[in-house]
């Protein structure tokens, strides 16, 4: 048995199970920890491919970051969340049944592809050096329109996710700089007479 | 037998289904609908890499990485609205996200 077969049948199990975990389990915690379960398993799926950067890419942004983020969001936000646990059962049957015919169509459209004799991992061209050489190779020449345009989705998101959360605290005293700057002599300075033993 | 293409189109087409039934079964949580957003994208980027990979084109991986790019994004942004209405109205029950209902 060959161990790409062998790692296969133990991660893409794993992804399934816990991906429904995400989606069953009581509290959103385990949710989140499910969902990094299932995360960990892709990224083994796409070594098994051959994707080495994107495996690493998605350890570290997704376990590392999002996952992280979503366990900080649930924890943070004290919410009922048997309130919503309603509606779980009663929706069953429909989730059920479109769960089904969406995956009847997928599989069906699958197994139309027959045994694929491609070995893997193909996708690097010989003599690179690595995947990651290439993938760079490729996302800096062709796609580097694309790229940048990335960066500046995350650039928006950064900037959008920072002016939605913070907020000031009325009461509280900060550093204006343009008024510091603005400030003059007539707006400053008060002159005032001060008439002998007595105060202002 | 080898693992072949359709084996991983298949798992990612199991994995699709569960985000959807998850976004189904789980509509009055918006943090699980969110998670099944993520489940989903993730069944995209194994469809991507298992084609980039059994077609010999790196164009598949580029552009899972473009998607993980804009999932990390939008997980952000989603979550920041999240945190920012709870500040507002001390629930996220998707129910009662109804103001703009006339």
């Amino acid at each position: 048995m060959q161990a790409d077969v062998f790692f296969f049948w133990i991660l893409a199990p794993l992804l399934v199970v816990s991906a429904f975990a995400v989606i069953v389990a009581k509290n959103p915690v385990h949710s989140v920890l499910f969902l990094i379960l299932s995360f960990v398993c892709a990224a083994g799926l796409f070594l098994l491919m051959g994707a080495e950067f994107l495996a690493m890419i998605l350890v570290v942004v997704y376990v590392g970051a999002v996952a992280v983020l979503f366990l900080f969001v649930v924890m943070l936000l004290d919410v009922d969340f048997t309130r919503m646990r309603q509606g779980f059962v009663e929706y069953l049957p429909q989730g059920l049944l479109i769960a089904l015919v969406v995956a009847i169509e997928l599989i069906y459209v699958v197994s139309g592809l027959g045994p694929s004799q491609r070995a893997a991992a193909a996708a690097t061209p010989e003599g690179m050096l690595s995947n990651t050489a290439a993938l760079g190779e490729v996302l800096y020449t062709r796609y580097f329109y694309f790229f940048q345009a990335a960066g500046m989705i995350l650039l928006t998101a950064m900037i959008g996710a920072i002016v939605l959360t913070l907020h000031h605290k009325p009461g509280v005293k900060r550093q204006d700089i343009g008024a510091q700057v603005a400030r003059d002599p007539k707006t400053s300075v008060e002159v005032r007479k001060v008439p002998s033993r007595a105060g202002i | 037998m080898g693992i072949g293409l359709a084996n991983y189109l298949g798992l990612a087409a199991i994995v699709f289904t569960i985000g959807i039934a998850g976004i189904i079964l789980n509509h009055k949580n918006i943090i699980i609908i969110l998670m099944s957003v993520e489940l989903i994208l993730l069944a995209v980027n194994i469809n991507l890499i298992a084609f980039s990979t059994y077609s010999g084109d790196l164009t598949g991986q580029a552009f899972a990485l473009f998607i993980l790019t804009v999932a990390a994004a939008e997980a952000a942004i989603g979550l920041a609205i999240l945190v920012a209405y709870y500040r507002n109205r001390g629930s996220i029950a998707v129910e009662d996200i109804n103001s703009l209902k006339g």
